[in-house]
């Protein structure tokens, strides 16, 4: 029982959707996070209620609404294919766009909660000595904050690495490009190939419990280490 | 208790009614609702329609899934269903023929234009949907499939394909001519593919044998037999045996 060379490809795209989409998500929702701790604006909620949505919605919606907006027959769709010459749809871009909506409140939220429980004290004293809002956050968050980073990405590449429902709505199945591996363990199941299913559902199993495992030993850890999370 | 007497009866009404739970091929799903609103009125039983791709409802059939009749998109499923033991083999019949179509929204649809297509064309996945294995077949026929490597974008049954199209994601696919009529698209947007091209798309319905109400079930499927003049107008081919 070997696993063929499709089965391969979907595996990498599925890592390098999950790493790529993780990455970026890391990058660009911390502020967000740090809003959501900290604001005192009315509309808060709201905005933490849209960042908590795809936890809820069911991910075929998600990808419907995906697939409309990516059009090139509606307005956004029209902007994206005057900027870069080519549609999301169907693209990896495309998919890591989708996945990067799908696993932000599983890259939020850790944030946002260690961030909400952090001193004033540390942030007042680093303003006292004259650092700016870049140097507080590299010198004080950073360090204080670095294993819910830890964990946030950790939970959104876990999470990206089972997207089924978006990729199906928005990827087209093309191989090398979009085909992840719950999409080809799918089409295995439907088309009664159940040797390459197992293998390849196997294998998924495998790598999820074994990050799973990551996560859940870290944090035993830290709990031992400092009494708190 | 002069008003109460007759609701209770109508109470009644219900338990010799049957439900049926009918597994359909996606693209069938549309004409089905239309057969089926005639059908309930007539007998008074009621049908819950579930569509799906043909290779994904056989596999739920063969895990058990509790539906009483059976319309494929292809005509092995039902046979292998029979073959399995799980399904009535006085029962199997070609229900309507399938017709493949070119849809190009945006501009001429012809052979020649289909021949010569070089951006991203919808089709139904392969493996799984026979729309998707006549399709392939038409386009290795045309031998155009190496050049629209990377191009092909596959939808998970064809609904789905049409979806693509419709949404304008995809310039142009390869869909039934059923959906097309169904969306009411004007006749010069597509060009039927000649059947020759690929495999037949004879669509084959059976009743599954742990139906709890396997005569209703065939009785629909008799009735969906005799529908010849709505299936044409639907855009599907009368099987030869009728």
């Amino acid at each position: 029982m070997t696993i063929n060379p499709a089965d391969l490809e979907a595996l990498w795209i599925t890592l390098k959707l999950a790493a790529i989409s993780t990455a970026l998500l890391l990058l660009v929702t911390p502020p967000l996070a740090w809003w959501l701790a900290h604001s005192r604006a009315r509309w808060r909620p709201v905005v933490e209620a849209l960042v908590a949505l795809p936890l809820i919605l069911p991910p075929t919606v998600l990808g419907f609404y995906l697939l409309l907006l990516f059009s090139p027959l509606y307005l956004p769709g029209q902007w994206i294919q005057a900027l870069t010459g080519t549609t999301l749809a169907f693209s990896f871009s495309g998919l890591v766009v989708g996945s990067m909506i799908y696993s932000l409140p599983f890259v939020v939220q850790p944030l946002q909660s260690s961030f909400a429980t952090l001193g004033r004290g540390e942030l007042e004293a680093a303003a006292t000595l004259g650092m700016n809002k870049w140097k507080r956050f590299h010198y004080v968050v950073f360090p204080m904050t670095r294993h819910s980073f830890v964990l946030a990405g950790m939970l959104g590449f876990a999470h990206t690495l089972g997207e089924f429902g978006v990729v199906l709505m928005i990827g087209g199945n093309i191989p090398g490009e979009t085909q992840v591996i719950a999409i080809a363990l799918f089409e295995h199941v439907e088309a009664l190939d159940y040797a390459s299913a197992h293998l390849l559902a196997g294998g998924l199993l495998l790598i999820s419990l074994v990050l799973l495992l990551f996560i859940y030993v870290g944090m035993d850890r830290r709990k031992r280490a400092w009494g708190y999370w | 208790m002069r008003i109460l007497l007759p609701l209770l009866l109508l109470l009644g009404l219900p338990v010799q009614a049957a439900t049926l739970k009918v597994a359909v091929a996606a693209n069938f799903k549309s004409t089905l609702e239309q057969v089926v609103a005639a059908w309930e009125a007539q007998t008074g039983n009621r049908v819950q329609i579930s569509a799906g791709a043909t290779g994904a409802l056989y596999t739920k059939i063969l895990h058990g899934a509790p539906y009483d009749l059976f319309l494929a998109a292809d005509d092995l499923r039902p046979a292998q269903l029979v073959a399995q033991g799980l399904a009535s083999e006085e029962t199997l019949s070609d229900y309507a023929v399938g017709v493949l179509a070119f849809w190009n929204p945006g501009g001429l649809a012809d052979e020649t234009t289909l021949t010569h297509w070089s951006s991203r064309l919808a089709m139904a996945n392969p493996r799984t949907a026979p729309y998707g294995a006549a399709a392939e077949q038409a386009a290795q026929h045309l031998d155009i499939l190496s050049k629209l490597k990377g191009k092909v974008v596959r939808g998970n049954n064809i609904l789905h394909t049409f979806q693509y199209v419709q949404s304008g994601n995809a310039p142009a696919g390869l869909v039934s001519l059923a959906q097309l009529k169904a969306a009411g698209i004007p006749p010069q947007q597509y060009w039927l593919i000649p059947p020759q091209w690929h495999g037949s798309l004879t669509q084959q319905g059976v009743v599954l044998n742990r139906s709890a109400h396997p005569e209703e079930a065939g009785a629909l499927l008799e009735f969906l037999l005799a529908q010849n003049e709505l299936l044409s107008q639907a855009g599907y081919n009368i099987p030869d045996d009728h």
